[in-house]
């Protein structure tokens, strides 16, 4: 039985985001929302994340730092993009300094659309993260034989 | 009345340590899940469900082990080891003083883990925790001392037996004990080296370099270390034990309120505090103490 369902850690990272989303991913830690009821716990730390929340359109300097972030998570890990610009660039997907959404860069696993995304569509994206996990964690495991 | 300390004598040593073994993390779990749902309900939350510490821990066992020096494992595990044996040690009857120093020597473990690696956040996490060491060390020797003074015996089982209360005696004591407590039990205002709350802060710092199995481990040893401290509590009203145990609830119940209405305290605060308190409380009890004899 894998537990990531009930105890997911999140990492969030504003790369080049307007802070809409990002205002949005603390709202759902508030009372209202309560993130903390699922099981879910914020981190500031990779070593201890298992879904890394991403927001923005990622530009050139916050590429390196978000590749970082990711490489520093222990597996299994996913990747939760937040808001149309980490989805596509939305607005800003024909200027010269960005990327053009979070999925140029990592593997991305769940998309959560919306400007900004709501907080309950968060919480949900990254419920839909869990069961991602579950499914790295037991492919991961038969691979291991 | 003493229908526990029947219990408690007809088992062996051997059994003493193995109930500890099992027992204490199972409780010492719970008690971190009130918190957390005490907690959030304090702060008009609904809160996690009273599993969830075993949630995390469990999964945290199924994650990838990184390491960035075996010394860093290492010290982990001397920490799980030293807090292991402290309690088991406490719970079989033993010596008090011994309970103490292993004690002292398991954070030391967990202060050179956070030395081992070479992250900044991580250094400064281990200097704040020896920092909450020298606050609350001589508060806990001055315990003992106090109880050796009334009881005349370092020996556990026989201050756990003492037919008069410990608590008439050492009343100063017992507060100062307190007050170190909110230390040990990593609660605000004292929560500098490793906080239950503010994970995206420099209070996380001991752990920042700890992932996976290894975090799972320091998580359970804060469990064993919590009954450990509220066995401690239980010893001053060790006369009566349905009084000591509503009474070592009381003083958890009490840390979460304290946890929940204190901003965290610089570490100067927290030193000079710490030992006001220790020599205002604790020395004062024992001069007057030793005056009476």
């Amino acid at each position: 039985m894998a537990w990531f369902k009930r105890s997911p850690w999140v990492l969030h990272y504003n790369a080049t985001s307007c802070n809409g989303c990002d205002t949005e991913v603390i709202v759902s830690l508030t009372p209202l929302y309560d993130l903390e009821r699922f099981g879910i716990i914020n981190t500031g730390n990779p070593k201890h994340a298992d879904i890394l929340l991403a927001t923005g359109s990622v530009n050139e300097k916050s590429v390196q730092v978000l590749r970082n972030l990711y490489d520093q998570m222990p597996n299994p890990k996913a990747v939760v993009a937040v808001g149309l610009c980490a989805i596509s660039g939305c607005v800003f997907q024909d200027c010269y300094n960005v990327m053009g959404g979070v999925d140029k860069v990592l593997p991305v696993d769940v998309y959560v659309p919306g400007c900004a995304a709501r907080p309950e569509a968060i919480i949900d994206g990254v419920l839909k993260a869990c069961d991602i996990l579950e499914e790295k964690y037991a492919e991961q495991k038969r691979r291991r034989g | 009345m003493n229908t526990l300390y029947e219990i408690y004598q007809s088992l062996s040593v051997v059994e003493r340590v193995l109930v500890f073994l099992v027992l204490a993390p199972v409780a010492g779990g719970f008690l971190a899940g009130l918190d957390r749902k005490l907690s959030a309900r304090l702060q008009g939350r609904y809160g996690p469900p009273l599993r969830q510490p075993f949630f995390d821990v469990l999964k945290l066992f199924q994650k990838e082990r990184i390491l960035v020096n075996k010394f860093q494992n290492f010290s982990i595990v001397l920490f799980f080891l030293f807090t292991v044996f402290s309690g088991a040690l406490f719970f079989a009857g033993a010596d008090l003083l011994l309970t103490i120093f292993s004690l002292a020597l398991a954070g030391t473990f967990l202060i050179l883990g956070g030395f081992a690696v070479g992250s900044p956040y991580s250094h400064i996490g281990a200097e704040r925790e020896m920092i909450q060491m020298v606050s609350y060390e001589p508060m806990v020797i001055l315990m003992a001392v106090g109880m050796y003074q009334v009881t005349g015996s370092f020996n556990v089982a026989e201050l756990a037996q003492h037919q008069q209360p410990l608590i008439l005696y050492l009343p100063g004591v017992f507060a100062g004990f307190l007050y170190i407590l909110t230390i040990k039990f990593r609660k605000s205002p004292f929560d500098l080296s490793m906080s239950h709350h503010a994970h995206q802060e420099i209070v996380r710092g001991i752990t920042t370099e700890f992932s996976g199995p290894s975090l799972a481990l320091i998580e359970i040893t804060h469990w064993y270390e919590n009954v450990l401290l509220l066995g401690m509590v239980y010893l001053f009203f060790g006369f009566n034990p349905w009084i000591a145990i509503a009474v070592c609830v009381a003083t958890y119940l009490f840390e979460i309120f304290i946890d929940m209405n204190y901003a965290r305290f610089k570490w100067q605060l927290t030193l000079a505090s710490s030992w006001a308190f220790t020599a205002v409380a604790g020395v004062s009890n024992i001069i007057v103490l030793s005056m009476m004899k």
